[in-house]
């Protein structure tokens, strides 16, 4: 079971409370009718799946409703921070190839896992070799 | 029921008192459990958890600006918007209070009937401010828990943390009670508050019967308004 940092509520809560809503900072075609027909079926179905670092918009359903940013590692599940709605991810995959590259823990203070950081700075230790 | 008035903000919004006339018997969410002989008449019932309906309160839901409503609110109910997340302020006899449910949304709770002129109060009150109000007294009910075992209760059918430093006294959230919605209150030292939705009152109710067998729960409510 996973602690999700709410950035409204402002505290851990249980996963169970949250629901994951797809890939993060989609924006929409600001004139949709001079698009072509690519550039908005890529809009509309077409979503980044990456191995790594990835930004994901999730609900907290059952508490105060509100969707709100993820930056979650894909290989590992780890939550590497959350941030509301408008904000932009502090943590990309560049900053973290960057970090792990410089032997830099990647969410130095930032864990969102409770009791994640020992395993998880094993499996990080095991990709950067 | 009461004719609509089209008064209050300018003429833009419907307005009426959901409270039904004398002559049409209200029925609070936890009526169907109580024909089902689930829920007794308040008795004072002698056990380690107590759990008790306050039925037909109003119920209204404020959205809108913090600051702009916490002026509204505070001129004209006497209680300020909680300023932090998961803030729940309470009156001082605890029959009247105000809770953060979300960055822009507050419920308020008041004494049933006073809720429609309240709600009129504040939207006189707000003018032209970009706000919201919605009566939502008939969708959900307060349930009190207290008793030495409520936190053990509650410990059973809620994934959040029960204790008091988890959830002290002024705190109230939103969260998982045996895998539907409640929102979870502590507004005083003797208790929890538990506000359910109408369609899934019944089954709350069951969940609470079955988790406290065991320290022989009864769930009451008042028979009558
Ligand atoms: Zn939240």
């Amino acid at each position: 079971m996973f602690y999700i940092f709410c950035p409204y509520c402002d505290e851990r809560r249980e996963e169970e409370e949250f629901h994951p809503s797809g890939q993060a900072h989609l924006v929409r075609p600001t004139d949709p009718e001079s698009v072509s027909d690519e550039a908005w079926g890529d809009y509309l179905f077409f979503r980044d799946n990456p191995r790594g670092i990835h930004h994901e918009m999730w609900v907290h359903r059952l508490g105060c409703r509100k969707f709100f940013n993820i930056t979650r590692d894909t290989t590992t599940y780890e939550i590497l921070e959350t941030y509301p709605m408008g904000e932009q991810p502090t943590i990309t995959a560049e900053t973290a190839r960057v970090r792990r590259e410089q032997g830099v823990q990647t969410a130095d203070g930032g864990w969102q896992t409770v009791g994640a950081q020992p395993e998880n700075s094993t499996l990080n230790e095991e990709t950067s070799s | 029921m009461s004719e609509a008035h089209f008064e209050a903000n300018g003429g833009n919004v419907a307005v009426f008192d959901t409270h039904p006339s004398e002559v049409i018997a209200a029925e609070s969410p936890l009526h169907w459990s109580r024909e089902r002989g689930l829920v007794d008449d308040v008795a004072g019932h002698d056990g380690d958890v107590k759990v008790v309906e306050r039925p037909f309160l109003g119920h209204l839901i404020l959205r809108g600006g913090a600051i702009t409503l916490d002026e509204a609110v505070r001129a004209e109910l006497g209680i300020s918007l909680p300023g932090k997340p998961l803030g729940l302020n309470v009156d001082a006899d605890g029959s009247r209070s105000v809770q953060w449910l979300s960055p822009d949304e507050w419920l308020v709770i008041v004494p049933g009937g006073e809720e429609f002129e309240l709600e009129n109060r504040l939207r006189e009150h707000l003018g032209d401010a970009h706000f919201a109000i919605v009566n939502v007294s008939g969708g959900q009910t307060l349930v009190e828990l207290s008793g030495d075992k409520a936190r053990e209760l509650l410990m059973k059918s809620v994934t959040y943390d029960v204790h008091s430093h988890g959830l002290p006294v002024g705190k109230a959230v939103g969260t998982v009670f045996a895998k539907t919605s409640v929102v979870l209150r502590r507004p005083n030292e003797t208790g929890f508050e538990l506000v359910i939705r109408r369609s899934f009152a019944d089954y709350c109710v069951r969940w609470l019967l079955d988790a406290g067998r065991e320290y022989g729960l009864r769930v009451e409510s008042p028979s009558s308004r």
